[in-house]
């Protein structure tokens, strides 16, 4: 008995000594390049247009700052539960001092491993808490990707000018499709900036939206884009990640504005144009501040003169002329002058008929979600400004959203 | 006429085996594991295009990253089998084990959502217990009654139980989240309301709940009437019924058992390992459960090793699509495919018996004259 008892308290030392190990990992140090590692956590792996866009920005980043491959610790196909803490933690085990992860709903869990290590930094994508929780070590960065977007209208506003031209369509008839991940201010910010930047070249254009429930659903992406078309909508884009929507639109030879990176392999016919994040300068900008052991900024946002928003080179199916429009208001948007939500402009942005004026977003996290800050002011919307992550989730006139989907 | 019949039989002679010892059973699937290291070595190498070896050790060292998470992983996925075998060993076949949980969950997080300040914490975590516990019975009762009553398929029923568990978390991680995102994310972040109290790491608690449920359910199966009445039942509907069984009660009894212990999953999911419900937390579980069940026998003492066996081979391919950085999430997947085929392709072998017939005696005898011959002529 007496032998057991003292198997049982030795065992239970044993137990107590690997969890002291485990939790007492050492203090802040500066980074030697050759000894850093990156971790990276992804939703999906590199089939998802979305991933594969954070993956490969990775890759660039670290070649641009002569650091090797293997300096990367990847996990694809980590679930937005626990998974992402545990894999967090097996970045850190292997010694990564920063560990990025790419998915909203990865946030609350990268949040508990910030809080368990506060020596390793962890970076997310979307996010929105990080300027509320105040943790040294925890960062939420994203891009205005509403600028992108809005040139990414331009090119579609075009490409409506010339099937009205071209007598395919009337000008009453020129509704684009969208097809939406959830009802939620990022995709919502999205595809008002692209039905605003169409809206600015072809002012009679109106859209309707479907949503699918999931950031990645090949088949219901493919469902809601064909059902888009047989809705007599004329040309189509997404906010959604798999190649469902382009697919579509190649098959019924209807004209796509894609997002994350060109699908003009899925589309040779019909793409025009894919707006998209690049993560490139962000994962520079961490890396440099871990060799440097700095803070990194809590709430980073990124832009076209950062060079973070990005469009990709129009393909031969856009319009005559876009080019010229797009090279305008890129030069617009470094010299500051120009503004996606411009509440100023007449018939533009409108509710019921009316300017908005005001606006109470939901910026800083709280349990209860309260909106608490205003928004509108100096004559235009104040996206990502205040925050990285989007809050624009007003529903203006012109667009028609058929139904709203919680999956 | 004996020359046409020897001309048209088969090579091989396939007749039951019932008496196969419980060590050549055992031999046989240690066979079938060893096979499909093989075939996953031969695999790796065309596909990552690296030593073997290389391999291997990635695989094991892998698994060990965080022995806590490994241990962890384990305890569920014990946990998921534990709730699903005295069903299956009655051939009632449960595959509702994820609908089961995710449903405690569900209810779980909703007490610690909406009693948050309104009652004192201690409250909240029994509460939620006791709700997951009856979400848990009740979904796994649902089907056991219609089975009972009315001969309802109950594999169809269990699955299809699962899908409306999902659409309910789905729903209402977008109804609770006035964001509209679909994620509901953890719950009470901040102010920890409603959680499990940590004992040294937050991992213990699920590892010390699978050792008890573990051997209750040894001594449940082995030494009680109701586990014996489980296995006559499961052995032949009629002879239970003739030596006066209730088979009726048996099963609701039992699938009353399984859901309660998937209900206990449940409350650990919402207090200790996830904080959130979401459509995602119990993956596959309740499904490589049944794999891990089977792989045992139904025995679970030996599922204990089962399932670190599935964890550790998962976690440790995960870790080579890392090492190697395939970008790509589908080894893992491969590797455990392989895994199961070999496994349940072994179980042939031990329930049937596979004999050479008199033709292939034959032919056998011709190659080795023919040879013989070459020889000599040489």
């Amino acid at each position: 008995m007496a032998k057991k008892i003292l198997s049982i308290v030795l065992a239970l030392t044993m137990l107590v000594a690997i969890a002291l190990v485990g939790t007492s990992c050492g203090e802040k140090k500066t980074v030697d390049k050759s000894t850093l590692k990156v971790g990276l956590i992804t939703l999906h792996d590199d089939t998802s247009t979305y991933d594969k866009n954070f993956i490969d920005s990775m890759y660039r980043a670290l070649e641009n700052l002569g650091l090797s491959k293997d300096q990367l610790v990847l996990y694809t196909g980590v679930d937005e539960s626990s998974d992402c803490y545990d894999k967090a933690k097996a970045c850190v085990n292997q010694g990564c001092q920063v560990v990025f992860a790419d998915s909203f709903g990865h946030e609350d869990f990268l949040v508990q491993a910030a809080q368990e290590f506060p020596s390793v930094r962890f970076c997310h994508a979307t996010g929105t808490k990080a300027h509320t929780l105040g943790l040294d070590n925890f960062s939420n960065a994203f891009a205005a990707i509403y600028e992108g977007r809005y040139l990414a209208g331009i090119a579609a506003g075009m490409k409506l000018n010339e099937m009205i031209s071209a007598g395919k369509i009337t000008a009453e008839e020129a509704v684009m499709g969208y097809v939406g991940a959830f009802t939620y201010a990022e995709v919502m910010s999205g595809y008002t900036s692209f039905y605003l930047g169409a809206k600015s070249v072809c002012p009679s254009v109106t859209m309707k939206v479907k949503f699918t429930g999931s950031w990645y659903d090949t088949d219901k992406e493919y469902t809601a884009a064909k059902s888009l078309i047989n809705d007599g909508c004329v040309l189509i884009s997404q906010h959604a990640d798999s190649y469902g929507a382009p697919n579509a639109c190649e098959e019924a030879g209807v004209p796509n504005v894609s997002y994350n990176g060109s699908t003009e392999a899925q589309g040779p016919n019909t793409y025009i144009v894919a707006s998209k994040i690049d993560w490139t300068p962000f994962y520079e900008y961490m890396i440099n501040c871990v060799l440097e052991d700095k803070n990194i900024d809590k709430d980073w946002t990124g832009t076209i003169a950062t060079g973070s928003v990005k469009l990709e080179a129009l393909s031969k199916v856009a319009a005559e002329g876009t080019q010229a429009k797009l090279d305008e208001a890129l030069a617009a948007f470094k010299a500051g002058t120009l503004h996606v939500f411009d509440t100023s402009k007449d018939n533009f942005i409108t509710v019921n008929g009316e300017k908005l004026t005001s606006y109470k977003a939901d910026v800083d996290y709280d349990d209860a979600f309260t909106k608490d800050t205003e928004v509108v002011s100096g004559g235009y919307f104040h996206e990502s400004e205040y925050r990285s992550a989007p809050y624009f989730d007003v529903e203006i006139d012109g667009i028609t959203l058929l139904d709203r989907n919680y999956g | 006429m004996k020359i046409e019949r020897t001309k048209n039989e088969p090579l091989f002679h396939i007749s039951k085996n019932e008496n196969m010892t419980r060590w050549k059973a055992l031999l046989v699937r240690v066979g079938g594991v060893f096979a499909a290291l093989v075939i996953i070595g031969v695999m790796s190498v065309i596909l990552i295009k690296q030593n073997p070896f290389k391999i291997y050790a990635t695989l094991v060292t892998g698994a060990f990253i965080d022995v806590w998470t490994l241990l962890k992983d384990t305890a569920v996925l014990l946990i998921f089998g534990l709730a699903v075998i005295p069903a299956f060993k009655m051939k009632f076949w449960n595959m509702g084990a994820n609908g089961q949980v995710l449903i405690g969950c569900l209810v779980a997080i909703a007490c610690m959502k909406f009693l948050t300040d309104k009652l004192p914490d201690w409250l909240i975590i029994v509460l939620m217990i006791i709700t997951s516990i009856l979400a848990g019975i009740i979904w796994a009762v649902i089907p056991a009654i219609f089975k009972a009553f009315f001969g309802t398929n109950e594999t169809l029923f269990t699955l299809m139980m699962n899908y409306i568990a999902l659409g309910l978390v789905a729903y209402f991680s977008f109804a609770w989240d006035p964001r509209g995102s679909g994620n509901l994310g953890i719950v009470n972040l901040m102010t920890h309301h409603g959680w499990f109290p940590n004992i040294g790491n937050k991992y213990v608690l699920v590892i010390i709940v699978a050792v008890i449920i573990d051997i209750f359910m040894f001594v449940y199966m082995k030494y009680t009437k109701h586990g014996f009445e489980v296995s006559l039942v499961g052995e032949s509907v009629n002879t239970a019924k003739y030596v006066g069984i209730n088979v009726k009660k048996v099963i609701i009894r039992t699938l009353i058992l399984s859901g309660a212990i998937c209900g206990i999953m449940g409350a650990i999911f919402a207090g200790s390992l996830e904080h959130t419900v979401n459509t995602s937390i119990c993956g596959s579980k309740g499904f490589t459960a049944i794999l891990v069940a089977w792989l045992a026998n139904f025995d679970p003492l030996v599922m204990v090793f089962t399932s670190f066996f599935v964890v550790f081979l998962n976690t440790g391919a995960i870790n080579v699509s890392t090492v190697f950085q395939l970008k790509s999430t589908d080894y893992a997947n491969i590797v455990i495919g392989i895994i199961f085929f070999c496994i349940i392709g072994c179980e042939f072998f031990i329930r049937y018996k596979i004999k050479p017939s008199q033709r292939m005696h034959d032919i056998l005898a011709g190659i080795k004259k023919k040879s013989h011959k070459g020889k000599e002529g040489k």
